[in-house]
């Protein structure tokens, strides 16, 4: 075990776990932040995605102590009119089925939007087709994107 | 508690993903039958081709020789002819889709190598890792190409990122992102030899005229 004091939506946290502990368990079992969910563990899924220093990462595949000191943001800090414009699109479109993958979706929809504000449905694919959804919600995921980025127009 | 809540949580989880994994194609390929074996070959010592008298066929000899390390799934892979790169050792295609993009990162706004590829191998999620992971640009495609077109194709500066024969076998001796495919983490065969001997025999290949295989 070793100390790590990780900085997540703006707070400083100490946790005291493995170094080799992926990152997804120490946000969620040792800072108690359940948003971000488990999913495959083997970086295949989308369900863990984080944004580390503003970069989606899935935090499965990333050992807290490759953290350093860089911010990580769970879905319960994302914030910024991106995020918002998602959010209101997600209810717009009533994307959610199960649930359970949708806070990876959001984190890696505002990302996107973060870097291209104009998507094609390409762009979206490329940028979405690693978040899995057992619920097949894509059609509406990627409706919703598409009207979060026309919101974000103004 | 903490391991009953995670058990609890992997075992819902688990059974999400692994029906979505299960519906999707290429994840039921590259999980449906073991991989190749994970020994790694050997590569002959620079003095085995000692006794080739004839420079160019020496040079070819030895280039050959360097190219089961070439040819070999960790190099090939990121190596694509096309935008995808492909993974493991039967060279399937990546899983999820990931696109070389102008810089060999990914997309712009799209998913990135280091959305899952951090700076080093992470075996207990096995995913490979390495400072400079990347796609090889698409002017070093290797994929599909023979052993003897790849020769070309690496000593042409035009070609190669501008690169010198010095500086080229440099690059294969002593890179890093090179020098991984013989440190791939689990569930990978390690490129065969060592990077040591690799350029031994690129560094001999280049002093003998740096010849290439036919075809």
């Amino acid at each position: 075990m070793a100390a790590f004091t990780l900085k997540i939506n703006g707070r400083e946290h100490q946790v005291d776990v493995d170094p080799g502990t992926p990152l997804l368990w120490a946000i969620r079992d040792n800072v108690g932040l359940t948003g971000t969910k488990y999913g495959c563990g083997v970086a295949q899924c989308g369900a863990c995605t984080v944004y580390l220093d503003g970069q989606t990462v899935r935090s499965c595949s990333l050992p807290v102590s490759a953290v350093g000191k860089s911010e990580v943001t769970t879905i319960e800090g994302l914030t910024g009119k991106e995020a918002v414009a998602v959010q209101k699109a997600w209810v717009a479109h009533d994307v959610p089925q199960c649930g359970y993958c949708q806070s990876g979706q959001v984190m890696s929809a505002a990302a996107l939007l973060g870097l291209n504000p104009k998507p094609t449905d390409q762009d979206i694919d490329l940028a979405m087709n690693g978040n899995i959804c057992r619920c097949a919600t894509y059609v509406r995921i990627r409706a919703a994107i598409h009207s979060a980025a026309k919101t974000l127009e103004g | 508690m903490s391991l009953v809540r995670t058990g609890t949580m992997a075992l819902l989880a688990g059974s999400l993903v692994a029906i979505a994994i299960a519906t999707y194609p290429g994840l039921r390929r590259a999980d449906a039958a073991p991989e190749a074996s994970r020994v790694a070959g050997s590569l002959k010592p620079v003095a085995d081709f000692g006794g080739i008298k004839d420079k160019n066929e020496r040079a070819v000899a030895l280039f050959e020789e360097a190219g089961k390390v070439l040819q070999s799934p960790r190099c090939m892979n990121c190596h694509p002819a096309g935008d995808r790169p492909t993974q493991t050792d039967r060279m399937i295609p990546h899983q999820p889709l990931v696109v070389r993009g102008e810089a060999g990162m990914g997309a712009p706004g799209g998913l990135a190598c280091t959305t899952c590829h951090h700076e080093a191998n992470f075996d207990a999620a096995r995913v490979p890792g390495n400072p400079k992971w990347q796609l090889a640009p698409i002017e070093m495609a290797w994929q599909g190409r023979s052993l003897g077109q790849i020769c070309s194709q690496i000593k042409d500066p035009k070609l190669n990122g501008g690169k010198t024969m010095a500086q080229l076998v440099h690059h294969m001796a002593e890179d890093e992102l090179v020098g991984w495919g013989w440190t791939p983490g689990a569930g990978r065969t390690p490129a065969p030899g060592s990077q040591k001997q690799f350029g031994e025999l690129i560094k001999a290949w280049a002093d003998a005229g740096a010849a290439c295989p036919k075809g």
